[in-house]
């Protein structure tokens, strides 16, 4: 259901904004801000940190507002080389971090389920880690972000075009749902309970993850960059 | 039976006009009209309704999270898009169908009447996948396209599509590998099928 509109500012205490939604919490490694900030305000913090306090506090609201729809405002005031620095910490966070994590668990699952449902448990998975991969490896950072970068430094190419963005978000998140379902409902019972418990959180911890960075990218990068292909 | 409506949309002009054409049609009654969905579980509870139209603007970025939301709370209403813009076609998944603002009177008619069919079947089945369900999910999980099953079984690609709605509604498994896995797991397939 929607929840009540959270409308940080400037000024909120930095540490308020922890308490207020915890899941803003995996946000700050990506923006590089450390702990220790004290009873500093949110424009402090970022601040010495060296963080655009307002892409900061959108990202925030997106993760902590169900309802979130970015306005003029947002899509006219936004830093895009930001913008992008943001994108590609969070890639790092998903492939370096998450992801790992993620696997880390799901083979002492496969290790349990001996050759019967083993092999099978991790073919799913590679075939999946190839998907992401492809998709925000070499393709949103090899192909989209590279093309963003030149139109930023003025460079008119003509290889692509931002409408044919791949949005490809939904089908990652997806077969994270799949496999949460294979891991609760299918597998059967015996097999590490508790650790398919434990990883099932991470899922959908990532899924939810996944759905806001998509909108993120769906929603601001792309309108912001078919209006920097229309002024160049 | 006559199945009850809900429509929440912002714009008085078109809902006006879809409720002149819904109420119109026999077997079905708008039971509330609302101009955003803050009430809206609430209003589908106190009337009982089967159908909401909505339209996906209302619903901001996290229409997912909120038909997920909806469906738990209120598991027997079917969720209809009404496109009145330009939208992302892939933001509508989650959506049962569509109704688009350049439908003819006798289009939406026929939705309707097909939406009501399909309501009509999901109430009476459960969440054992059928003996033709079974069939479609082997041989997705095999690897064949839409195309070869339809020829294979001698059936539509329509009718595929159907069973393989079904089947991911019944099990909550959505992509081809997971599928599979989901078949080999129920030893519905071997693993020598695969290769």
């Amino acid at each position: 259901m929607p929840r009540k509109k959270t409308t940080f500012s400037k000024d909120t205490k930095f540490a308020e904004l922890l308490t207020d939604d915890r899941r803003l919490l995996q946000l700050l490694p990506r923006f590089g801000i450390g702990l220790g900030f004290g009873d500093r305000s949110v424009d402090q913090v970022c601040q010495l940190n060296n963080v655009n306090t307002e892409l900061f506090l959108m990202i925030c609201e997106i993760y902590s507002d169900n309802n979130f729809k970015p306005g003029q405002y947002e899509l006219q005031h936004i830093d895009m080389s930001d913008l992008l620095a943001y994108l590609k910490s969070s890639h790092l966070y998903y492939l370096d971090e998450r992801f790992p994590h993620i696997e880390e668990h799901l083979q002492r699952i496969i290790d349990a389920c001996g050759q019967k449902y083993g092999p099978m448990l991790r073919h799913f998975y590679d075939e999946y880690k190839q998907e992401v991969m492809r998709h925000i490896k070499y393709y949103e950072e090899e192909v989209v972000f590279p093309y963003i970068e030149a139109l930023l430094s003025e460079q008119r190419t003509d290889s692509y075009k931002i409408d044919e963005f791949e949005h490809n978000h939904t089908n990652i998140q997806d077969v994270l749902d799949d496999m949460m379902n294979i891991l609760l409902k299918y597998l059967p019972g015996d097999i590490l309970p508790k650790e398919r418990i434990e990883i099932s959180y991470d899922i959908m911890e990532l899924s939810d993850d996944l759905n806001r960075h998509s909108i993120i990218e769906e929603r601001i990068l792309i309108p912001c960059v078919e209006s920097l292909e229309v002024t160049l | 039976m006559r199945s009850r409506v809900i429509i929440c949309e912002a714009s008085e002009l078109i809902t006006i006009g879809l409720v002149e054409i819904i109420d119109g049609m026999a077997q079905f009654d708008v039971v509330a009209r609302l101009d955003n969905p803050e009430h809206l579980s609430e209003k589908i509870l106190a009337t009982d309704a089967n159908f909401v139209i909505i339209n996906p603007t209302l619903l901001g970025c996290f229409s997912r999270d909120f038909l997920s939301q909806l469906g738990k709370e209120c598991p027997q209403v079917t969720v209809i898009a009404l496109v009145t813009t330009c939208v992302d076609y892939s933001m509508l998944t989650p959506y049962s169908g569509i109704i688009e603002i350049n439908d003819t009177k006798s289009k939406i008619i026929s939705k309707m009447n097909e939406f009501a069919r399909g309501e009509a079947t999901k109430n009476t089945d459960d969440v054992e996948l059928s003996k033709r369900e079974t069939d479609v999910l082997v041989a997705v999980a095999k690897g064949m396209m839409n195309k070869e099953i339809a020829d294979q079984m001698n059936i539509s690609i329509h009718t595929v599509i159907s069973h393989r709605k079904n089947i991911t509604r019944k099990t909550g498994i959505k992509s081809v590998s997971g599928l599979t896995v989901y078949a080999l797991l129920n030893n519905l397939i071997d693993e020598k099928d695969l290769i």
